[in-house]
């Protein structure tokens, strides 16, 4: 059975290098959408995929260096993005509440 | 096998962020969101990140992501509506990012020379009993100054989503 | 290579066992309930009702699958594979029975042996919330959408205090490898009384009596079955599904309430450890069960109340025997008997669980989040202080 697989199969290693660059390209895909998008839910949601990116890079630097204090820093920004998700929803209720829209290019009332 | 794992994994992490970005309705991108996070727990666990994998799916895809869909349910506002763009954004915008990840990739790759193969089961030091002492002893102003974050953060949202009372 | 083949067939031999479990726990519970109700229950289908569930599953998958023109199709099929997916997934990892050695292959009895088993099972409880929240939404109607959104957020509100409430044994044994926790609860203190954690491992029923409720609570069982109920929300969440995906819901609900107890019989009761120590006799426990049902249902058989019973009752009762004597087999001793004592305390608590269902009402749903906000969570974090302050003092 083992010879129907690929030799090397379950010893060939990833190299870091891999999670470093899945990272960027999970970061600037967030920035894209961060940019482009106009529903102010997905503009947060897109900001949450950017921290995302960054745990991953955190996690790996602690794998390179073999010692635990990445992860704890991801588990810092994971905190952090709960109470901040939570407080940036309500706010969003309280725009929907009062301008009715969630559209960030009607919310223009400071616009000259 | 951790080619494998990693590879598909990877693949699902970056399909669900292309996904987020270009859907229309927001719990689309929201259940998107929810795959790059199930994704990225899988991809910690290859790292030896035990219970950063399982905060991940605990804390980010159980709870947080769960009220980004209750807002949205609640609020029901339908579809993004299509805007106009800039125009010059709309033809450089994509080109230049990937101009940017090529170039972080390159740096990325010449200022890690020495990095080590990621291997399953090669680090072991990120098991909730290593994370615990470190977020207890080393670590513990921060731990105590984020949970009155937290509170803070509890009070601000009763407070920012309570209705009139007029 | 021998890992993943032996977890496929693993998961072979465990997958249709799981199935037919589920299937016989709607014939136990309609049979439990019924005679709570002074009542019969199902007895026309096959002997005393048992080719029941067979026929609810024959009709469940032959019932026309229609879908409504106004739904969200893509989101109204995705959610009950969604809810089915984490609650099985939930299951493969609790342990049933200790590691044994089966045709010279030493494995475990459990599908997975995870280091963090615990955490995963509280993740995938809490990723069981898309399911019901999405049915909820795509059915595109007032009451399935309200009836989702009260669903999710009690179980979001009960998952609190039951991390809370499952930390404090925590404390005492010290690891989150559900093979571990068992194995920490073995031995008698006085030679007599187990040492589970209930019992003489910490004395942690409060815990246990919070876990309980918010078992109850997450598996949306009465007393807090609001959002289902019929004549509250006319079906809540799943009023839009019919067959093969109403199907799935049930399935994913009667896995849940399997998964909570066996949780439940993981870490508050002991696992597979037996009652009695086996020095004053706790091998035989088993076959004596065995041998005073077999007994019960020799004497139905005998004195029939029904012309049929004869047969049908002798039958069950020769099966039961045969499987009483199969508990002292000395090849099959350390397979079966972890087994039996695994599958009586987790059918202890799912038979505790209809019972409470055919006798108590149901919580309002502001009771209900009252409840679980101003009264389990302070007094699951009591709880924690005052067993985190207990181990530390013992700890010195």
């Amino acid at each position: 059975m083992s010879q129907l697989l690929p030799p090397g199969f379950f010893t060939a290693t990833v190299p870091l290098n891999a999670y470093l660059i899945l990272s960027a390209i999970l970061f600037a895909i967030g920035a894209c959408g961060f940019l482009f998008r106009k529903n102010i839910i997905t503009i947060y949601m897109c900001i949450e995929l950017m921290l995302n990116a960054v745990n991953l890079s955190f996690v790996t630097f602690s794998y390179q260096f073999g010692k635990v204090d990445g992860q704890i820093y991801s588990f810092f920004v994971m905190v952090v993005a709960a109470a901040e998700a939570a407080v940036g929803l309500a706010i969003i209720l309280t725009i929907f509440r009062n301008c009715g829209t969630l559209q960030i290019d009607e919310i223009d009332s400071l616009k000259n | 096998m951790d080619v494998l794992l990693f590879t598909f994994f990877a693949l699902v992490a970056i399909v669900g962020a292309v996904n987020l970005v270009l859907q229309k309705h927001p719990i689309s991108s929201a259940l998107s969101l929810v795959s790059v996070m199930v994704a990225l727990s899988v991809l910690f666990l290859l790292l030896g990140a035990e219970f950063i994998a399982a905060a991940q799916l605990v804390v980010y895809s159980g709870a947080i992501m769960v009220l980004f869909v209750f807002v949205i349910m609640l609020l029901n506002s339908g579809a993004e509506l299509e805007s106009r763009k800039a125009g010059l954004a709309q033809f450089l915008g994509l080109p230049l990012t990937a101009a940017l990840l090529v170039f972080a990739s390159y740096v990325i790759t010449q200022s890690m020379s020495n990095a080590k193969a990621v291997k399953f089961g090669a680090f072991t030091g990120g098991g909730p009993r290593e994370v615990g002492w470190a977020l207890f002893t080393q670590y513990l102003l921060p731990f105590e100054v984020t949970s009155i974050l937290i509170l803070v953060a509890i009070a601000g949202a009763v407070v920012l989503a309570r209705k009139e009372i007029d | 290579m021998d890992f993943i083949l032996l977890s496929i067939l693993k998961t072979a031999i465990a997958a249709p066992v799981l199935l037919g479990t589920l299937a016989y726990l709607v014939w136990i519970e309609r049979k439990v309930l019924a005679h709570v109700q002074l009542r019969i229950g199902p007895s026309r289908v096959g002997p005393h009702g048992l080719l029941q569930p067979i026929a609810d599953a024959i009709k469940l998958l032959t019932k026309e699958d229609f879908i409504p023109s106004y739904v969200n199709k893509f989101y109204y099929w995705l959610a009950p594979w969604l809810a089915l997916m984490f609650a099985v997934t939930a299951i493969s990892v609790i342990p049933i029975g200790p590691i044994v050695e089966v045709f010279g292959i030493k494995t475990n009895m459990g599908q997975a042996d995870i280091s963090i088993g615990l955490l995963l099972i509280l993740g995938l409880t809490g990723m069981g919330v898309y399911g019901i929240a999405l049915a909820g939404w795509s059915s595109n109607n007032k009451y399935s959408l309200l009836g989702g959104l009260r669903s999710s957020a009690q179980m979001i509100a009960y998952e609190l205090p039951m991390a809370v409430a499952i930390a404090s044994p925590l404390l005492i044994v010290n690891t989150l490898n559900l093979r571990e926790i068992v194995n920490a609860q073995a031995g008698y203190t006085f030679g007599i009384l187990p040492n589970w954690t209930v019992l003489g491992g910490g004395l942690q029923i409060f815990s246990f009596l919070i876990y309980l409720t918010c078992a109850f609570a997450e598996t949306n069982r009465i007393p807090f079955d609001l959002p289902e109920a019929e004549n509250e929300l006319v079906g809540g969440y799943n009023t839009e599904y019919s067959s093969m995906k109403f199907a799935a819901f049930f399935m994913a609900e009667y896995c849940n309430i399997i998964t909570a107890c066996a949780v439940a019989t993981t870490l508050f009761l002991g696992g597979w450890h037996p009652l009695i120590p086996n020095e004053l006799g706790g091998q035989f426990i088993p076959t004596l069960v065995c041998l005073f049902f077999a007994g019960v249902l020799f004497y139905h058989a005998l004195n029939p109340s029904r012309p049929s019973d004869r047969l049908s009752m002798g039958i069950i009762g020769a099966v039961i025997l045969g499987l009483g004597l199969m508990f002292q087999v000395p090849g099959l001793k350390d397979l079966a008997q972890p087994l039996f004592w695994f599958a009586s305390k987790a059918g202890f608590l799912i038979f505790l669980m209809i019972w409470v269902r055919g006798t108590v009402p149901r919580f309002r749903y502001d009771q209900l989040m009252r409840f679980a906000w101003l009264f389990l969570f302070p007094a699951a974090l009591l709880n924690l202080l005052v067993t985190a302050f207990i181990v530390a003092l013992k700890s010195n």
